[in-house]
């Protein structure tokens, strides 16, 4: 017979442990995000406490992480939403004019690029690489916060353009802007703190 | 947008491809450019690396 207290009731033992294994994906995931470690530390928080509470409503079909995953996406968009209420970003003509004018200096007038994107070599093995993440990480720090949530909705929560447009209330063109010019700008720091010193 | 696309063309379509599909015309500039052009070509790995390495980041015990 299976134990009643593991579907319904207080949280068994080890699925509390489970969840809190999770922990550091999630803090990452939201510091991706937040770009703030307070408020990256409360959303996970918020998110392994609603974890707990709605354990019996897991049903199991998907993976604890995946589970985690889904509640912790609520819970940023929640704060965003809070945080673009109490304090605006910049208007978003504002915002396309810098990002347009980042874009400009990468490129010559007759369009081509000023430094040649060079041949990174043996890239996977970087992912290896302890000194890598921390280089990365850096990079990634670097980006604009508004442009960094763009970013990040779209290469790590998946969501589509639609979706962030609507988040960030800006137009599918301005959001395609702001992505193209994080990924020039993460890519040109990555060739230049990492790949090009080999 | 001429025959072949300028470089900075071609970063915004390999960028925009990540996004929503391409047309026609924007698929042929694409073929013509990126076998005449090393830097793109590099560019174009480096998308798909950089968007591997969120993945990787996150997963990282």
């Amino acid at each position: 017979m299976a134990d009643k207290t593991t579907n319904s009731g207080p949280l068994n033992g080890s699925r509390a442990l489970e969840i809190e294994q999770h922990r550091g994906y999630l803090m990452r995931y939201a510091l991706l995000q937040l770009r703030n470690r307070t408020a990256a530390e409360d959303v996970v928080q918020e998110t392994l406490l609603a974890a707990v509470e709605g354990a019996a409503r897991f049903s199991g079909k998907s993976s604890v992480k995946t589970w985690l995953t889904g509640i912790l996406k609520h819970k940023i968009i929640d704060q965003l939403r809070r945080q673009s209420r109490e304090q605006p970003l910049a208007a978003s003509d504002d915002a396309e004019r810098s990002d347009t004018e980042a874009i400009d200096a990468l490129f010559a007038a007759d369009g081509h690029w000023r430094d040649f994107p060079r041949n990174w070599d043996d890239p996977d093995q970087s992912l290896e690489n302890k000194n890598f993440w921390e280089v990365f990480e850096m990079c990634a720090g670097l980006m604009p916060v508004k442009t960094a949530r763009a970013f990040v909705m779209r290469e790590v929560m998946e969501l589509s353009t639609e979706e962030i447009c609507k988040e960030l209330g800006i137009t599918a063109t301005n959001c395609w802007v702001m992505l193209h010019r994080t990924r020039l700008s993460l890519r040109e720091c990555l060739e230049s703190k990492w790949f090009g010193k080999s | 947008m001429k025959i072949i696309p300028s470089c900075r063309e071609v970063s915004e379509l390999l960028s925009q491809a990540q996004e929503r599909p391409l047309t026609l015309v924007e698929r042929f500039g694409l073929h013509v450019h990126l076998p005449l052009c090393e830097g793109c070509r590099n560019f174009k790995r480096q998308l798909v690396f950089m968007r591997e390495a969120f993945k990787r980041y996150l997963e990282r015990p």
